[in-house]
């Protein structure tokens, strides 16, 4: 009989070693903590000689096609480096600059060589894809009429007032589609910005009514595409959770070793010792589960197996990360709960990487499907 | 394939048919789930036949040397023993102890005199080993050891008790810490270890009934048992140091054990295969949402450990935390194992309220008896909470 527990796979390349390697120095060295705050409130979110920095390492093209200006080491090795960004924090457009470059590369192939040597060269691209709140619904009830015109609104559409390519899902007489519309396409106010619980990140809700995309995918490989993107997102998602939760950590446990209470360090309480403990395991489970899927994707549609991964990575991620940020603000005690101390950058996060790309709510649901139907 | 590589093909074929033909069936009483729970006679009289049959095939100790009642071959076949043993499901090798322990101590740290005395009938089942390390006020605390030999012309004699000694009360051996020297500045060097025979004068077994209804536990009184000098390994006073050494192989810090299989392996696919059975509101159990949700969380809770026992075998990603993945596997694995057990157990509806002995218990109350016995894990070789405890003080470095 087949084990429940499926594919036990875990590999990892030595170029996917150098990757995390060369990405946490980036990440020390450029965008240590203060410079990370400088952002919170700026209207990118990042700093552009950073993100310049990095399209210049080539980070942009990692998981894209030599033939097309990548490095084709595909999407694991993309992996560690978001794992690094979420440790420092970076908000960059690297995570949703890679989500579009794979879902145009996965639907159109070669058609959209142009769009994908421009996303590898470093250009900001994102992916429209919420027509509402619900990570779990179809998603493209942005139509492209007779006239060639789209029509609908997407919400929640990340980096999107810096990005310059927007791919957006929606549908022509009915089948899933994709249409490439350009920023200067957009009038500004076809955008109204939302003011998100993460501080490092930037979305807004954009209005594509009347707008004439200028390249379009549809077929059997759209529909295809977009559930990879879901699930690639999910893992990206969860590899940024993942080297949050373990920044979130170090920073309790350093809090817990120098904070004296009652004449005592208060890490010596089992109360706040054994809640780290549960931390430090969910990070390692966490871990696991991230390069698992790191180690079953490739450039084709993906396998159940990938499937239950990228679901797992998320479900579990998504949840300590929550986890991690509500302790960290309580076990800060009264510091904890102010602006300026980090907690208020972990449990922020929390809450976004719980949502984003669904719930765990929603990827047991469908993992139920996959494992016990 | 390399020849190395076909000739283990071909041992696991030969081994695969061997237990086709000689796994036991079901002996119509209840089996031991681990050595931990040996208690009655007749328990004990089916395992020592089995463990008899495996040694005589020549599959207990496959790489012990030979002149002890090994095999001398490479460990990579005692590791296809074990894994078909497992897929067999087949009855547990019970005499843990001395198979695990103190073989592996002795063929390690002991003389030539020992060696030969003792390892083969322990392989072989004649001859059945305990521990003495535990006492009744002093738990895990084994610098603590406060029972007394007292060197007198060629014997020690014994006074005190031992406690939680597994199969104490068949046991011919036991390998005992005690306290040669009192207040001794570190209270450590006072210990000797003794490789003490068991069925002498003064020595008396108590078995402690558990939870489940079973036994398997012992308290053992010593008054004024006398054992002899020579039984004693390396010099008095250096009882630690190989009591530690032993506790390497109880750990599995170390390796050399006979044979890892001293347990029943019982899966979350055991459960879910299991449950399919089941109804709740009228409809199959698995079609429930909140059953579902469930589900899911026990999968991913042992796939995470399954993944991450392969990750531990790659530097580059545990490098954050070199010892934390060996460090917390107990913590994580025995806690998971009693949550399953129980989640097994709960879903059965009100078959959930029947335990062993009742005719209409779902598989003889397997998985309310598992859910039990399960607590010997999470409390036994350091609690779960003193699990976390080292975890946070070793791994992440935080206060005692």
């Amino acid at each position: 009989m087949k084990s429940v527990l499926g594919d036990l796979s875990l590999t990892f390349s030595e170029e996917q070693a150098m990757l995390l390697d060369v990405a946490r120095g980036f990440v020390r060295d450029k965008a240590p903590m203060d410079a990370v705050r400088e952002q919170l409130e700026s209207d990118s979110g990042f700093d552009s000689a950073v993100w310049q920095e990095m399209v210049s390492l080539g980070w942009t093209g990692i998981a894209l096609p030599e033939s097309h200006g990548g490095s084709g080491l595909g999407l694991g090795a993309v992996v560690p480096v978001v794992e690094a960004l979420g440790h420092g924090f970076l908000g960059t457009p690297l995570v949703n600059t890679t989500l579009a470059g794979q879902l145009l590369w996965r639907a159109g192939g070669e058609e959209s060589e142009a769009l994908i040597e421009a996303i590898a060269a470093g250009e900001v691209a994102t992916v429209a894809y919420l027509d509402g709140g619900d990570w779990g619904a179809e998603n493209h009830a942005v139509t492209l009429t007779d006239s060639g015109l789209l029509k609908g609104k997407k919400r929640f559409v990340g980096d999107a007032k810096v990005a310059s390519l927007y791919v957006v899902v929606c549908n022509r007489g009915g089948d899933p589609a994709l249409a490439v519309v350009r920023q200067q396409d957009l009038s500004s106010a076809a955008f109204s910005e939302h003011t998100l619980v993460d501080l490092t990140k930037r979305a807004a809700t954009i209005d594509f009514t009347d707008v004439r995309p200028h390249w379009l995918s549809v077929g059997g490989a759209v529909a295809d595409a977009v559930r990879d993107y879901r699930l690639l997102g999910a893992l990206l998602c969860a590899a940024e959770a993942t080297g949050s939760a373990a920044r979130s950590l170090e920073t309790i446990v350093d809090y817990l070793k120098t904070r004296k209470q009652f004449g005592k360090l208060i890490g010596s309480y089992q109360a706040l010792k054994h809640p780290a403990v549960d931390i430090y395991c969910g990070v390692e489970n966490a871990r696991s589960f991230v390069y698992h899927g790191a180690s079953l994707i490739d450039d084709g549609s993906l396998s159940t197996d990938a499937e239950v991964a990228c679901r797992m990575a998320k479900a579990e991620a998504g949840e300590l990360m929550a986890y991690a940020g509500d302790r960290a603000v309580q076990f800060h005690g009264g510091i904890g709960f102010t602006w300026d101390c980090d907690s208020t950058l972990f449990i922020r996060r929390g809450q976004w990487s719980r949502q984003a790309f669904g719930d765990a709510i929603h990827h047991r649901k469908q993992l139920a499907r996959l494992l016990l139907d | 394939m390399s020849e190395s590589k076909q000739a283990l093909a071909n041992f696991q074929a030969e081994v695969h048919a061997w237990m086709k033909e000689n796994v036991p069936a079901d002996p119509g009483f209840l089996l031991p789930l681990s050595f931990l729970e040996v208690g009655t006679e007749q328990q004990l009289d089916f395992l020592r036949e089995w463990q008899h049959k495996v040694w005589s095939a020549g599959y207990l100790g496959m790489h012990w040397p030979t002149e002890y009642g090994g095999q001398g071959a490479d460990p990579a076949y005692q590791a296809i023993v074990d894994r078909e043993l497992s897929r067999f499901n087949a009855p547990i090798l019970f005499n843990t102890i001395g198979l695990n322990w103190v073989g592996p101590l002795l063929l390690d740290i002991g003389t030539y005199a020992e060696k030969a005395k003792y390892i083969k009938p322990l392989l072989s089942g004649e001859e059945i080993w305990c521990q003495g390390f535990s006492e009744p006020d002093h738990g895990s605390d084994l610098g603590s050891v406060q029972t007394r030999a007292v060197r007198d012309g060629d014997d020690y004699v014994v006074n005190g008790s031992k406690i939680w000694t597994t199969l104490g009360n068949f046991a011919d051996h036991m390998i005992l810490l005690a306290r040669t020297t009192p207040n001794t500045e570190r209270k450590y060097d006072g210990l000797s270890f003794f490789l003490a025979p068991m069925r002498i004068p003064g020595v008396e077994a108590v078995p402690i009934r558990k939870v489940t209804g079973e036994y398997g536990f012992n308290q053992i009184f010593f008054t004024d048992a006398r054992i002899p000098a020579d039984t004693m390994m390396m010099e008095e006073g250096q009882g630690w140091r190989v009591a530690m050494k032993t506790l390497e192989y109880e750990r599995g810090v170390s390796a050399g054990q006979a044979s890892g299989h001293w347990m029943v392996s019982i899966q979350i696919d055991d459960a879910i295969s299991e449950l399919r059975e089941f109804e709740r509101d009228g409809a199959p159990l698995f079609d429930d949402p909140s059953v579902r949700d469930q589900t899911v969380q026990l999968v991913m809770d042992a796939k995470a450990m399954a993944l991450s026992r392969k990750r531990q075998s790659i530097p580059a990603l545990t490098s954050d935390y070199p010892m934390g993945l060996p460090l917390s596997s107990k913590y994580r694995g025995t806690e998971y194992a009693r949550r399953m057990k129980l989640f097994a157990a709960a879903m059965q509806g009100a078959h959930s309220g029947l335990y062993v002995g009742d005719e209409q218990a779902h598989r003889g109350g397997f998985w309310q008896r598992a859910y039990f016995s399960n607590f010997g894990a999470t409390i036994g070789g350091g609690t779960t909470e003193v699990q976390a405890n080292i975890i946070a003080e070793h791994v992440l470095g935080l206060p005692k």
